[in-house]
């Protein structure tokens, strides 16, 4: 989708300012989001693609306004209710509907360790055929599709050149929709920062890309 | 805090002022999440600590230092590096697959996500608020050399900038350079030089003379 979260090479937001010694959490509640939402994709009902769509579909003065953990409690409230996990009638109410089940949690205190060092893998075991040798130009392909992909619009239609090949990985597009894993060549992607900006960038400096082998054409 | 529009909403300063409205929303979510079964309180605590107190740019500055010291660790580093990063014991959520780039005296590595906030969070832990303003992750791949500027980095124009925008699963940690005045340094002392933003690349790692007149 052709969103505001798509941003890379806007120009109407003011300078970096970083702050000084700053803290990992700003407020609790920041912290309790980050682990409920870590928490809560125990339960398998979504996938970081179909993640990052709900976040991307959120009204856009929300989605640049709000903080990055104000965007996480807006989206994994979305899809718990999405997903059937909890119902908007409870949310509002902040408590159970009467003669609901309780369930049990998919992940216990002594499970996070592994969990997190264990983490979401996205190679596939599948042979991905590469069509692309490192060194090999490519044109990044003009789509506009309108659900969750990686194929900046600041990239599309440009040529670059395969700079590494990193086997099969799952495809964004399809598996937002859980529509399968499909998994496909990944590639990462020079483009001279010419190609992309023009004649003002200088001519020593690149951009990088991980694109995924249907992002792309031979050129 | 910074004047970011990502920071515009957020009021919330605990033990000082009443609890926000956001605050509230958190609380009464986590309650039902918890008496319905869905989630553990005990394991939420415990991912929060983790993040908190265990995973963060430290982790990092263990692998540049051994980089720096061992030829042979550096060599696997730069061909595989989510084995290498391993090694020293770090791997998983959002470091599934890492990949090292090296700064040189002729090329400066800076990395961003220009879609979302992707950072290598085994090795530097949760990312900054600046990682994750519309401000950088717009603006770095367009102006780089003006966004590094701003954070206090100037980049000859003979060097090449090489910006890392973490479209997919793989994640990047730059290898900084070395600083001068570090020969024969021990691998603690030279982690201990080695800060968060030398390793997204919008940093160098100062030399230890200078770390000590700041």
């Amino acid at each position: 989708m052709n969103g505001v979260h798509d941003m890379g090479g806007m120009q109407c937001f003011g300078p970096v300012q970083a702050e000084a010694n700053e803290p990992v959490f700003h407020a609790r509640w920041e912290a309790r989001v980050f682990g409920l939402s870590m928490l809560m994709g125990a339960w398998r009902r979504w996938n970081i693609d179909s993640n990052r769509g709900r976040t991307e579909r959120l009204p856009p003065a929300e989605y640049l306004g709000w903080s990055y953990y104000e965007k996480w409690l807006a989206s994994l409230t979305a899809r718990s209710v999405e997903a059937g996990l909890i119902t908007a009638e409870e949310v509002a109410n902040g408590r159970p509907a009467p003669g609901s089940v309780r369930q049990t949690p998919p992940r216990t205190a002594a499970q996070v360790p592994a969990a997190l060092a264990a983490g979401n893998p996205t190679q596939r075991p599948v042979a991905a055929n590469p069509r692309f040798a490192p060194g090999a130009a490519v044109r990044a392909k003009n789509i506009n599709p309108t659900g969750h992909t990686r194929l900046p619009r600041y990239v599309r239609g440009r040529l670059g050149t395969i700079e590494r090949d990193h086997g099969a990985h799952v495809f964004p597009d399809t598996n937002a929709r859980f529509e399968g894993e499909n998994p496909q060549t990944l590639y990462t992607v020079r483009f001279a920062a010419r190609e992309l900006w023009g004649v003002a960038a200088n001519p020593a400096d690149s951009i990088c890309l991980d694109l995924w082998d249907d992002y792309l054409d031979p050129a | 805090m910074t004047a970011d529009h990502d920071h515009s909403h957020d009021h919330d300063h605990e033990g000082q002022d009443a609890p926000s409205a956001t605050a509230l929303r958190v609380k009464a979510l986590e309650s039902l999440l918890v008496e319905k079964g869905l989630v553990d309180p005990a394991a939420l605590d415990a991912i929060i600590d983790t993040y908190e107190h265990r995973i963060g740019p430290r982790n990092g500055a263990r692998v540049v230092a051994r980089a720096w010291i061992d030829p042979a660790y550096k060599a696997r580093l730069m061909t595989d590096a989510t084995a290498a990063i391993a090694e020293l014991g770090y791997s998983g959520s959002q470091g599934e697959h890492m990949v090292a780039v090296e700064n040189t005296p002729d090329t400066h590595n800076v990395v961003v996500c220009t879609l979302c906030s992707c950072y290598p969070w085994p090795v530097l832990g949760l990312p900054p608020t600046w990682y994750k303003s519309n401000a950088y992750r717009s603006r770095v791949v367009i102006d780089p050399r003006g966004v590094l500027q701003e954070l206090g980095l100037t980049v000859d124009q003979n060097v090449a900038v090489q910006v890392w925008d973490s479209t997919a699963e793989i994640r990047y940690l730059v290898l900084p350079e070395r600083p001068a005045g570090t020969e024969g340094m021990e691998e603690d002392a030279l982690a201990a030089l080695v800060t968060r933003d030398a390793m997204i690349g919008v940093a160098k790692v100062a030399s230890p003379a200078a770390s000590a007149s700041r």
